[in-house]
């Protein structure tokens, strides 16, 4: 049994593993990261439009900061959010984004005089400070008060994607590409590694660490239609749950992105609508202020996706062979900003659709996109019932997107998530009563377990087919678990799931060749994507209420009353064909901003019993004036500085608000 | 009405080959499917592998042209396969792996290794001025256009092409290829980056660097993301020669 020891074991080599593994690493931790793919080719490299953080430097910007950048994340988020986490975010984003520019990164930058800028359909001339020039800009994204998204043109994630994937081979850090871990190592409180299989060979070996990591990013191929890339299988989030230990947090929240490209599912970015793009139906009319006058095209995702289905249902949509879709339309920003801000886009268009969106329309639909569920960690990023077990960006649930992830936020979430859990996981491997002992007989029974497992699978004749299965399952995903959903549908999609399960215990490979064998690789995967699916399936359908992204037609309020908390799944045994799941309350009592209207979307809800003592409380401290500035004011309503690692705590300096 | 004409049906010929299966030997196999509208390769070599050939070894990532991920020859020339439209193609369609590139099965290449070797070796990371950097503070600005043309330059994807398609690559092992004088490009322009002339030319000023292009500019031809490849190699090369003749 091949065994290989470090410190502190990355699973995922996206922005968060790497960011991660580069700050337990100059912590003087051994850090080794497995990655499905080089980690250059992570899904982190698809994200375009940009990362949210409250430098305020453009004129559209002004005003922004921190406390902003909290109130929009929390709307976004339905008050699903930890509002502690969501602070810790928000005021280590700026940060984030200027150690990146320190990195490497070419940020677009600030040019100071007039420029021309499309806003609600309208030429407009902004004029730009001459004291930013130069410095990081931002552009409009949805959900957002004011511009607060820095990019790099649409390459955003390319961008810091390379820089950090650089920075991690300056600082020595192994990456082992093409190895998938099966399974945590872990002995029913301690998490001691991952048996992993070596996608190349075939070889099936043991990874033993002080501390372990999923940084796998989300799970958007358990459905049909999605803008994640083909490794996105949320094998991350199941061999967390597998443990029956550590448990996954609102999986049913699942995002669906408005402007996928029809049919094709790939991603054009929010920035389109952010620079001043336009949703525009069949016959040419822009449907979204008819919906949403305050926030039209830049209301929320999940809004403006619904919207959109809620406009085709009504039969305004353009009809192709592949189905019915709506327009995007850029042209109105001119060919300039389209060849030096949207060249992605522009690219994607010209090969995939075969029109220059320049002067043509782009066919859109919504498509799934992100996961907000994930697995369920304290705001260290450690898992509070498998200890060692940590997790980071989008596969961890720390939680700061509740029900509904704002544009701009996830790329930040990597970096700011894996400077801030690199941190708490370099102070655990510190202490030494956390040093592993290796307990061998353990080790090598889950890598016998394992082994026996892919034996079976191989070893089967006439099994069934695993890519059959897994089409299966994408189907009524994307046919029952989508935008609207309902009781039925739902129950359709847990008994058509449960019934698939059964059938995927009992899958087959047509080829044993030794080497890479794709086949074998869907054959183990899709067990584990069926658990995911039921976990989100199961638990829409147990979510009576609407919030956020999961849309309940039969239950369309938001129901704070009885619904102000947190799903957690577990997977407690082999043979189950459901997760168990229990709450976790959120307390409007403890909440710097309580739950009430977004500022777009549903206006009913129904409110908490202590809301209403809460926001009153909220109120009479603001009304008093005794707290003092903003900081001190914030400080009062409720404290976080003390939750962050200490080398990221303090103010972030402006422009317009100098230290 | 719109004309309806017959979907072609496309012959598939793939390079096949596991070096780990014994006594394996590369050879060409034959695929038959139906084209559908709008199929790139990445839907044809996936439905290829689902219906009819479960072993069939190939990498797809993002399928959006922006991982690089799926080059390889196509017909003969590198490209990125998730992109590439198979109306743009003939009936025919030929797919051998990358060349140069260690070969896994297949149409699956090792360019994680050697790309992760090039950074190593020309140390593809800003050396920064001083390490410590103080985050509660403005950035440092830096002039829009000058931002602008380090992106151009950054946009590198690592796929490969350019080496697959470089006559220095064939025969030179430890050439650093199109993708690696780039990022030499790259940096060098990067104000952020305390590194001289006189660095670089440690790194490229020899036959596994600049010096080693024939000018023959296949990189250039072939590369997807339209990187200035010519101009830059040409630029550089000069940049080194005048380095080299200084002292």
């Amino acid at each position: 049994m091949k065994v290989i020891y470090t410190d502190v074991l990355v699973i995922g080599g996206g922005l968060a593993g790497l960011r991660l593994a580069i700050g337990a690493k100059r912590r003087g931790h051994d850090a080794i990261i497995l990655s499905l793919v080089p980690a250059k080719r992570s899904h982190s490299k698809a994200a375009q439009g940009g990362m949210q953080a409250s430098l305020a430097n453009v004129t559209k910007g002004q005003g922004d900061n921190e406390d902003v950048h909290f109130e929009d994340t929390v709307r976004g988020s339905d008050w699903g959010a930890d509002q502690e986490v969501v602070r810790m975010f928000v005021n280590t984003s700026p940060k984030a984004v200027r150690e990146l520019a320190a990195w490497g990164v070419p940020w677009s930058r600030v040019r100071k005089g007039d420029r021309q800028v499309v806003i609600n359909g309208q030429k407009v001339t902004i004029t730009e400070r001459d004291e930013a020039h130069g410095t990081v800009a931002q552009r409009d994204f949805g959900g957002t008060k004011k511009w607060r998204t820095c990019y790099v043109a649409d390459a955003t994630g390319h961008a810091m994607l390379t820089a950090v994937a650089d920075r991690a081979i300056a600082e020595s850090i192994p990456v082992h590409e093409r190895m998938e871990a099966l399974a945590l190592i872990h002995d029913g409180g301690r998490c001691l590694g991952a048996v992993v299989r070596n996608l190349v060979t075939g070889e099936v070996l043991a990874y033993v660490a002080k501390a372990t990591a999923i940084a796998t990013g989300g799970a958007g191929r358990l459905y049909r239609n999605t803008t994640n890339a083909v490794i996105c299988e949320g094998i991350g989030h199941a061999i967390a749950m597998e443990t029956g230990v550590a448990a996954l947090g609102n999986m049913e929240a699942v995002q669906f992105h408005p402007t996928a490209i029809f049919p094709a599912g790939i991603l054009v970015t929010e920035g389109c609508r952010g620079d001043g793009g336009l949703l525009k139906d069949a016959s040419g009319h822009r449907f979204m202020p008819d919906y949403e006058p305050e926030k039209k095209e830049l209301a929320s995702r999940d809004v403006v996706s619904r919207r959109m289905e809620e406009h085709i249902k009504k039969g305004n949509g353009a009809k192709s062979r592949f189905g019915e879709h709506l327009w995007l339309d850029i042209t109105l920003l001119g060919e300039h900003h389209i060849h030096h801000n949207l060249r992605e886009v522009w690219d994607i268009c010209h090969y995939f659709l075969g029109v220059d969106p320049v002067k043509d329309l782009i066919a859109v639909r919504p498509a799934q996109h992100y996961t907000m569920g994930g697995v369920r960690t304290k705001p260290t990023g450690e898992s509070p019932t498998l200890k060692g077990l940590f997790a980071a960006g989008e596969a961890a649930c720390w939680d700061m997107h509740g029900f509904n992830r704002l544009g701009g936020n996830s790329v930040a979430e990597t970096v700011v998530a894996g400077m801030i859990v690199g941190e708490f996981i370099a102070d655990f491997c510190d202490k030494s009563e956390n040093a592993a002992t290796v307990p061998v007989g353990l080790v090598q029974e889950f890598v016998e377990r394992e082994k026996a497992k892919l034996d079976e699978i191989v070893n089967r004749r006439n099994g069934e087919d695993p890519s059959a299965i897994k089409l299966e399952m994408q189907d009524l995903m994307t046919a029952n678990v989508g935008i609207f959903r309902t009781g039925p549908e739902l129950q359709a999609a847990v008994d058509g799931l449960q019934k698939l399960l059964a059938r995927a215990r009992n899958v087959g490979v047509r080829s044993s060749a030794p080497g890479p064998n794709p086949e074998l690789v869907t054959a183990y995967r899709v067990q584990k994507m069926i658990r995911l699916a039921l976990t989100i399936a199961y638990g829409a359908l147990t979510r009576t209420e609407s919030r956020g992204a999961h849309f309940r037609s039969d239950y369309p309020r938001r129901n704070d009353a009885e619904w102000l908390k947190r799903t957690l799944a577990t997977w407690k045994g082999d043979s189950d064909t459901l997760p168990t799941l229990n709450y976790e309350p959120l307390d409007p009592r403890r909440m710097e901003l309580p739950p009430g209207w977004r500022g777009y979307g549903a206006k009913d809800y129904i409110d908490h019993p202590d809301t209403p003592a809460r926001a009153a409380e909220i109120e009479k401290i603001k009304a008093s004036g005794a707290a003092g500035d903003r900081i001190a004011l914030q400080r009062a309503l409720m404290p976080y500085d003390h939750l962050l690692p200490p080398v990221l705590r303090g103010r972030n300096e402006r422009i317009d608000e100098p230290l | 009405m719109a004309e309806v004409k017959a979907a072609r049906t496309l012959t598939f010929k793939i390079l096949r080959y596991n070096p780990r299966v014994p006594g394996d030997k590369p050879r060409l196999q034959s695929y038959q499917l139906e084209e559908a509208d709008g199929m790139t390769l990445f839907i044809a070599l996936n439905e290829i592998r689902d219906k009819q050939d479960a072993s069939l070894a190939f990498d797809f990532v993002c399928r959006a042209g922006i991982c690089g991920s799926c080059a390889m020859t196509i017909d003969g020339r590198p490209g990125l396969a998730c992109r590439t439209l198979t109306k743009n193609l003939g009936a025919e369609i030929t797919l051998a792996p990358l060349p140069v590139f260690e070969l896994i099965a297949d149409l699956s290449v090792d360019t994680g290794k050697w790309m992760r070797g090039m950074s190593e070796r020309l140390q593809t990371w800003v050396h920064m001025k001083q390490e410590e950097i103080d985050l509660k503070r403005i950035e440092d600005r830096m002039d829009p256009d000058l931002a602008e043309e380090i992106f151009e330059l950054d946009r590198c994807i690592e796929c490969g092409c350019c080496v697959a398609g470089c006559g220095t690559a064939r025969m030179r092992e430890d050439f650093v290829g199109a993708v690696g004088l780039n990022k030499v490009a790259r940096f060098r322009l990067d104000p952020r980056d305390k590194r001289t002339d006189d660095d670089y030319y440690e790194l490229v000023g020899d036959d596994a660097g600049v010096f080693g292009c024939m000018s023959l500019l296949g990189c250039h031809d072939v590369c997807p993301k339209q990187l200035p490849l010519q101009t830059q190699i040409a630029f550089l090369r000069r940049k080194m020669v005048l380095q080299g003749t200084k002292g």
